[in-house]
């Protein structure tokens, strides 16, 4: 009789299943995973310590390369951290401008998410219905800021500039006729707000559509009913958020319980799961769509109804306009002043929270009354979801870490940071 | 969010005598309490009905050293430019002799009273140490390793203190104040030994943009104004 060991496996950290570079130590009793051990930090690149060398508003920058699917929020939480200390509100407008983007950018990583999520347990459809919208949504991003994903919009003291009263329109090509220009363009003949609502118009439609793919799909419950299930207690233990958090039954929501920004005046439902697996963390997450496309449509007509300033006009922090900086000697100043040295923040400390796509993403900032801070501490909200990895897939099967490490909706660029 | 006096008065009552501080500023409640006191008073802190800390949402590490340094003293304008402003030869690197040098910060989050917590303690020694809260909240477990990994602070009775971010093999602790930005060694394919090298960096460290604390007088006016 030979003796039997357990055996390891190491998966990644290049596997297309890892969601980036993970690698994990899977130590198997046959198929059965007895312990999980995540090894992070392939991508650390020291975000932390690079924004305590620069100024702060120099930094922003860096949020939105940390969870590289949902930038904007990064930023938000950021950018909030740094008014609380400054002791600034930003204008209604912006506060208003801030919720619709940070909804689209919800729709943005739950659309990306589900659809890997797909691809993961072998459903190649949704992937491509999923980035079919994503696209709409970064056409939105470009439109405000000029980039599809590093946007770098919020900015102490409001958003970088207003909302643009034209969409950029296709042009003629060799691939495309004028019939079809003509109806690729067809929703981009109003403003951004026209265009984002038309996407709204549309959208609950479509996720009618995924969900007809998975939702009743005898292969998609057999893969995540009763997989990697968490109990409440558990989950609180284990300093889950956000979805992750919702799905095992607590119904909690920074936007709803500590509300920012203008979330108080906006309605809509949290949608909690009851048994804390696989399946209701994807239910949770497809109904946070439909919600997240209420608040947007609330927040396109509060915006169409009210123009303003979406900017402080504190020229300490915020930089005069570029027509007053050629003729106002005291622009000029400002505009030198912030782009070479920054702005000074009192000293003092602060934590900023976001209700982030992925749970609770917070800005602990430590000033010491400097150009830049002394300490900036990211809290990510993956990073103790994965660190839960190792109890939610014990006693399963090797493919089920896959289904419950993509339940998790895991980025390395925030984990790692 | 709930009343902030309450909580205030609450931790005021129970453990009077063992907050060496406590301050209120931007809606923010930030308690110090020394080291041998931290299993105590978190234990507290969870379990007792008036606070019910469940959830440990952050764990962060703090290096106090260079704290309120600026580098640049702009009392006279220089003649060449930023980088140049820099004067090398000033002492940035002491610790301030009231206090440690190294601090952990936890952040507490209540869902039932929907209040937060910062608690600060100091880790004192060499090597600084501080207690493990792993036993009372499991989120602890790899925020503590981090703050071990980045900046040497040791947990006493951690289950499985190792380094998580940095690199396998990694000397150091990277987010020290006396830790260079560009770090101590670089790597690099070597073909003639057919595998990946490690060399000491071959960049040199520059400051873009030197330091400056400025007194503001809005700031200083407000403050004034506070301790009045």
């Amino acid at each position: 009789m030979t003796e039997i060991r357990n055996y390891t496996v190491n998966f990644g950290p290049q596997h297309p299943a890892a969601h980036g570079v993970l690698r994990l130590v899977l130590e198997l009793d046959g198929e059965v995973i007895q312990k999980a051990d995540p090894h992070v930090g392939l991508l650390h690149r020291a975000t932390e310590k690079l924004a305590e060398s620069k100024p702060y508003n120099q930094s922003i920058g860096y949020m939105d390369r940390l969870d590289y699917v949902s930038m904007m929020c990064n930023e938000h939480a950021y950018v909030l951290a740094m008014e609380k200390l400054l002791g600034i509100k930003p204008p209604i407008r912006a506060q208003y401008i801030r919720v619709m983007y940070d909804e689209i950018t919800r729709i943005l990583n739950h659309l990306l998410w589900l659809g890997a999520y797909g691809l993961d347990l072998g459903a190649m459809t949704v992937f491509l219905y999923t980035f079919r919208e994503r696209e709409t949504l970064v056409d939105c991003y470009e439109a405000v800021s000029g980039s599809r994903m590093h946007a770098t919009y919020y900015r102490p003291g409001g958003v970088y500039r207003d909302l643009p009263l034209q969409m950029p329109k296709y042009q003629e090509s060799r691939w495309h006729n004028k019939n079809d220009i003509a109806k690729l363009n067809e929703n981009r003949e109003g403003t951004l707000l026209d265009f984002i609502w038309d996407f709204t118009e549309d959208f609950p439609q479509r996720i009618a559509e995924y969900e007809t793919l998975l939702t009743e799909n005898r292969i998609w419950k057999q893969r995540t009913v009763g997989i990697g299930v968490v109990s409440p207690e558990r989950a609180l233990q284990l300093g889950f958020s956000g979805p992750m958090l919702r799905s095992s039954g607590v119904a909690w929501d920074l936007r709803k319980k500590q509300p920012y920004e203008v979330y108080d005046k906006l309605d809509f439902d949290i949608p909690i799961g009851t048994n804390g697996d696989c399946y209701d963390r994807y239910l949770v997450r497809v109904e946070e769509m439909r919600q997240s496309n209420r608040i947007i449509r609330q927040c396109v007509e509060w915006l169409k109804a009210n123009p303003g300033s979406v900017m402080l006009d504190d020229h300490k922090v915020t930089p005069p306009s570029r027509v007053n900086m050629k003729n106002d000697m005291e622009s000029l100043i400002h505009h030198f002043k912030l782009f070479t040295e920054g702005f000074c923040i009192p000293e003092g400390e602060a934590y900023s929270v976001v209700e982030h796509p992925k749970g609770e993403f917070g800005i602990y900032l430590i000033s010491d009354g400097a150009n830049k801070p002394y300490r900036v501490k990211i809290r990510a909200a993956g990073f103790p979801h994965l660190a839960a990895l190792d109890e939610m897939s014990r006693g399963h099967m090797i493919a089920d870490v896959v289904a419950i490490l993509s339940s998790q909706d895991i980025v390395f660029g925030e984990i790692d940071r | 969010m709930a009343d902030l006096a309450t909580l205030l008065n609450n931790l005021q009552t129970n453990f009077a005598d063992k907050l060496l501080s406590i301050t209120q500023a931007v809606d923010e409640i930030t308690i110090e309490i020394a080291a041998t006191d931290l299993l105590s008073i978190c234990t507290t802190l969870k379990i007792a009905d008036e606070f019910k800390f469940e959830q440990l949402m952050d764990v962060c590490g703090v290096d106090y050293s260079e704290y309120g340094i600026s580098e640049w003293v702009t009392d006279k304008a220089t003649g060449s430019g930023f980088d140049r402003g820099v004067d090398e030869s000033l002492d940035l690197h002491f610790t301030p002799s009231n206090k440690p040098r190294f601090a952990v910060v936890y952040h507490l989050l209540s869902i039932s009273h929907n209040h937060r917590l910062r608690v600060r303690t100091f880790a004192t020694g060499e090597p600084p140490i501080v207690p493990s809260v792993v036993d009372i909240w499991t989120s602890a477990n790899w925020f503590e390793r981090e703050a071990f990994d980045l900046f040497g602070i040791l947990f006493e009775n951690h289950p499985d203190l190792r380094r998580i971010m940095t690199d396998y093999g990694f000397i150091g602790h990277p987010f020290r104040k006396d830790f260079p930005l560009i770090g101590n060694v670089e790597v690099r394919y070597d073909a003639t030994q057919q595998r990946v090298i490690y060399e000491p960096v071959s960049i040199e460290p520059r400051t873009l943009v030197p330091r400056v604390i400025r007194k503001d007088s809005r700031y200083l006016e407000e403050k004034l104004e506070n301790k009045n």
